[in-house]
C-alpha cells in the first residue's frame, strides 16, 4: 500500500493506539525552555523524575537577555532564567544556557547541533517546532502539560492529522525567499487553511530551497494552522547533517543514510487535501493586517474593507485601525520606525548574508535590532564581516535569542510604533503592547531599513545577489 | 482535575476571528506560577480601554462564545490557564487551534467546536445567553435551541473523567520499555552520539 511520508514517520514512532484512534508515539527529542516551568512543576508535585535525560534538552532563548548578559537587570528574567538552570541540573538534562557558546533559538540550535534528524519525532514546548519538519522528522509543538508529559514518559497522546501536501513548482524570482511562498500560501488559503492537518512541501521549487529555506517555510506552518510541516529529506538535507556534533558518524551513519532514503511520499500515496502554486508568481509579500494571512505583494495597496464580506471585512477593518493604516493605501512607501532581524524563523546564516547583501555600504534610516539565531552563528557572522555592515548601517549587533519576536527578554515595539520584521506573528500586542508589525523576509526588511519605509527589496538588490 | 459531564451557566458572546494566544495572556505575565492565578491575566490588553468589554460587564460568565480560528499562535497553555482561572468552563466556536485545543482538554475547558457558530453569535448579538452542555451526548443548548459539538471521543473521556495523561500511560510502561528496546537496535542512530 501507498504510504505518505506522514504515515511512515506516524508508524515508526507508534507505540499503540487505542480505541478511540489516538496513538502513544516515542519521542526522539525533547527540548525544554524557559516555558517549561510549569511541566517541571506538575513533575514535582507528583516527585516524578525525567524519564530520558539523555533525550531532554535545555536551551535558554524566549528570556534570553540579548544585551548585558553579566548582570540581568529585571528579577523576573532572571528567575525565569535560574529556574531553567536549576530544573535541568536537577534531572540531569544538558543545557545550552546564556553562558555556553552554542546558546541560540531552540529551532535554529537543535538542527545546528545535529540534534535535529530525519525520522525523528522532536517535541517542544512551542509551536514552531514545526520548524524541525524541514528534515523529514515529525516534529510539534505540546503545551506544558504535554511538556510534562513527555519529560514524565517520552512518549506523547497523539491523534494522527489528515494530511495535505501544498506543491510549489517553478523557480522563485530574484528577491523572493522561503518567507514569500509561506506568506503567499496563508494568504491565499486562510490561517486555518491547514488545520487538522500535517503538510507536506514539495515540488521544483521547495526540492531547490537551502535547508534555511526548508525550515523558514516548516517553521511557518503552524501559522496556517498545520500542526507539522515537513519536507522529504534528500541530498542537500544529508550534507547538512553530516558531521554536526550530535548526529551519528561511522558504521551509524550509514544505517541512517539507509533508514532516511525510503522517509518520502509514495508516488500513489494518498493526500486528503492538496494546494498547488507557481513559484514565479509568488512577489515579494508583507503583511498589512493582525494575522499572517492579512499579507499581499508589496507592489499592492491596503485592502478596502468594503470590497470584502462578513467576517473577512470586519477582521480587515479592525486591523487596518489598530495597523493605523487606510484602506487603499500603497504598501511601498509606508513609513516605518523601525527594523528588526531575529527569530527562529529568519536569523540564520543565510538570512543575515542576504540581508547584509542589501546593507553593505548603506545607512539605515531608522534604528533596528540584529539578533542572530544562535551565538554560533554569531560567530560565523562575525567571521564573515556581516557584523560590521550591520553596524556601519547604524543597527544593533546584539546576541541571540527569541529577542524582539516575543519580546519576554524586554526587547520590545513600543506602542504605536511600526516595525518591519522577520518574525512569525503580526497578533496584536506580539511585539509589544501596542506594536505595529509588518512581517517580511530579511531582504526585505533590509530595504525597508535602508529607505526607512515598506520597500520593494528588489531594486536595491540589483548587482548585490 | 475533577472531571464534570454537565454545565449550566451564562454565555458572553466575543464575535472576533482569530483570538490568538498572545491576546488572551500577553507574553509579559506568563513567568508567574500557576498558583499565583492566571484569570487577572486574560485578555487583559484588549479588555484595557474597552470600558463595555463582555467579560468585564458579566463576570460570573462560565462560557465564551467566539469566531472561528480561537486560540491560534503560541503553544502557551498560560492562555488556557487564564480561561479557567477566570472561571471560564466552555468555549464555542467553529473553529480551533489545534494545540490550543489539546491543551483546553488536559484543563478541564470545553472546546466546542459548533459549525452553526455564526448563527449562535448573530442571535446573542451583544448580548448574554443561557447555556447547558452534555458532555456525554455532545450536545449543548443555547437559550432553547440545541447543537451538536465536535469533540474526540477520547476528549470528552478525559473532560468527563478528569484523567490524566501521565497516569493513563503509566499503564503501558510495558509496551513503552519494549519499543524503546525495539528502536535502540533497529536504529541506533536515533540517539544523540556523546559529545
Amino acid at each position: 500500500m501507498s504510504a505518505t511520508l506522514l504515515d511512515k514517520l506516524w508508524s515508526a514512532h507508534e507505540i499503540k493506539r487505542n480505541a478511540d484512534g489516538a496513538s502513544l508515539l516515542w519521542v526522539d527529542r525533547h527540548l525544554v525552555h524557559e516555558g517549561s516551568h510549569h511541566a517541571f512543576a506538575k513533575l514535582a508535585e507528583r516527585g516524578m523524575k525525567v524519564a530520558e535525560p539523555g533525550l531532554t534538552f535545555g536551551v535558554a532563548d524566549h528570556y534570553a537577555p540579548t544585551r548585558s548578559r553579566d548582570h540581568i537587570a529585571d528579577p523576573d528574567i532572571a528567575k525565569m532564567l535560574d529556574r531553567l538552570e536549576k530544573n535541568t541540573a536537577a534531572h540531569g538534562v544538558q543545557l545550552f544556557g546564556l553562558r555556553d557558546p552554542r546558546q541560540g533559538i531552540v529551532h535554529v540550535l537543535g538542527p545546528e547541533q545535529g540534534l535535529t534528524l530525519p525520522g525523528l519525532l522532536i517535541n517542544c514546548g512551542d509551536s514552531h517546532t514545526s520548524t524541525h519538519g524541514a528534515f523529514g522528522a515529525l516534529a510539534f509543538g505540546i503545551g506544558a502539560t504535554q511538556v510534562a508529559h513527555v519529560l514524565a514518559t517520552q512518549t506523547i497522546w497523539q491523534v494522527k492529522p489528515r494530511a495535505m501536501r501544498i506543491v510549489v513548482e517553478g523557480a522563485l524570482g530574484p528577491g523572493v525567499t522561503a518567507k514569500d511562498i509561506a506568506l503567499h500560501w496563508i494568504a491565499k488559503l486562510g490561517t486555518s487553511g491547514a488545520a487538522g492537518h500535517a503538510v507536506e512541501y514539495a515540488g521544483s521549487a521547495i526540492e531547490a530551497l537551502s535547508m534555511e529555506g526548508r525550515m523558514t517555510l516548516c517553521n511557518l506552518s503552524i501559522e496556517g494552522g498545520a500542526r507539522f510541516g515537513m519536507i522529504a529529506p534528500d541530498q542537500t538535507t544529508f550534507d547538512y547533517v553530516k558531521a554536526r556534533p550530535f548526529a551519528p558518524d561511522g558504521a551509524l551513519w550509514d544505517e541512517a543514510l539507509a533508514d532516511w532514503a525510503g522517509l518520502h511520499s509514495d508516488a500513489e500515496a494518498h493526500f486528503d487535501k492538496e494546494a498547488r502554486f507557481d513559484a514565479g508568481e509568488i512577489a515579494p509579500t508583507v503583511t498589512w493586517g493582525t494575522t499572517p494571512e492579512q499579507a499581499l505583494p508589496i507592489t499592492e495597496a491596503v485592502p478596502d474593507p468594503a470590497t470584502l464580506t462578513g467576517a473577512r471585512a470586519e477582521a480587515a477593518e479592525a486591523a487596518i485601525a489598530y495597523m493605523g493604516l487606510a484602506p487603499g493605501q500603497k504598501l511601498d512607501g509606508t513609513p516605518v520606525d523601525q527594523v528588526f532581524l531575529g527569530s527562529c524563523t529568519n536569523a540564520r546564516i543565510e538570512d543575515l548574508r542576504a540581508a547584509a547583501a542589501i546593507l553593505k555600504g548603506r545607512r539605515a534610516k531608522v534604528p533596528g535590532v540584529v539578533s542572530p539565531g544562535s551565538m554560533l552563528v554569531r560567530a560565523q557572522a562575525e567571521g564573515e564581516g556581516l557584523d560590521t555592515v550591520f553596524r556601519e548601517a547604524g543597527l544593533d549587533w546584539v546576541a541571540s535569542g527569541c529577542s524582539m519576536c516575543v519580546g519576554m527578554n524586554g526587547d520590545l515595539v513600543a506602542a504605536g510604533k511600526r516595525c518591519a520584521s522577520s518574525t512569525n506573528r503580526n497578533f496584536r500586542g506580539r511585539q509589544g503592547k501596542g506594536a505595529r508589525t509588518h512581517l517580511m523576509s530579511p531582504v526585505m526588511v533590509a530595504a525597508a531599513a535602508v529607505t526607512g519605509t515598506l520597500t520593494d527589496a528588489r531594486p536595491l538588490m540589483a548587482g548585490r545577489l | 482535575m475533577a472531571g464534570w459531564n454537565t454545565y449550566k451557566g451564562l454565555a458572553v458572546a466575543l464575535p472576533r476571528a482569530d483570538i490568538d494566544t498572545d491576546q488572551l495572556i500577553p507574553a509579559r505575565f506568563m513567568s508567574a506560577s500557576r498558583s499565583e492565578g492566571y484569570g487577572q491575566y486574560l485578555m487583559r490588553d484588549l479588555r484595557e480601554g474597552d470600558a463595555d468589554f463582555p467579560l468585564d460587564r458579566h463576570p460570573e460568565a462560565g462560557a465564551l462564545v467566539a469566531g472561528p480560528n480561537f486560540g491560534c499562535g503560541s503553544s502557551r497553555e498560560a492562555a488556557v490557564y487564564a480561561l479557567v482561572d477566570a472561571g471560564i468552563r466552555v468555549v464555542i466556536a467553529e473553529s480551533f487551534a489545534d494545540i490550543f485545543a489539546g491543551n483546553a482538554v488536559n484543563n478541564g475547558l470545553l472546546p466546542a467546536r459548533v459549525a452553526e457558530t455564526d448563527e449562535i453569535l448573530a442571535a446573542m448579538g451583544t448580548g448574554t445567553a443561557t447555556i447547558s452542555v452534555d458532555l456525554d451526548a455532545a450536545e449543548l443548548r443555547v437559550n432553547d435551541t440545541r447543537y451538536a459539538f465536535n469533540l474526540p471521543r477520547l476528549w470528552a473521556e478525559k473532560l468527563i473523567n478528569g484523567w490524566d495523561d501521565i497516569d493513563l500511560t503509566r499503564a503501558h510502561l510495558d509496551d513503552i520499555a519494549a519499543f524503546r528496546a525495539e528502536r535502540a537496535t533497529q536504529s541506533a542512530w536515533a540517539w544523540p552520539r556523546q559529545v
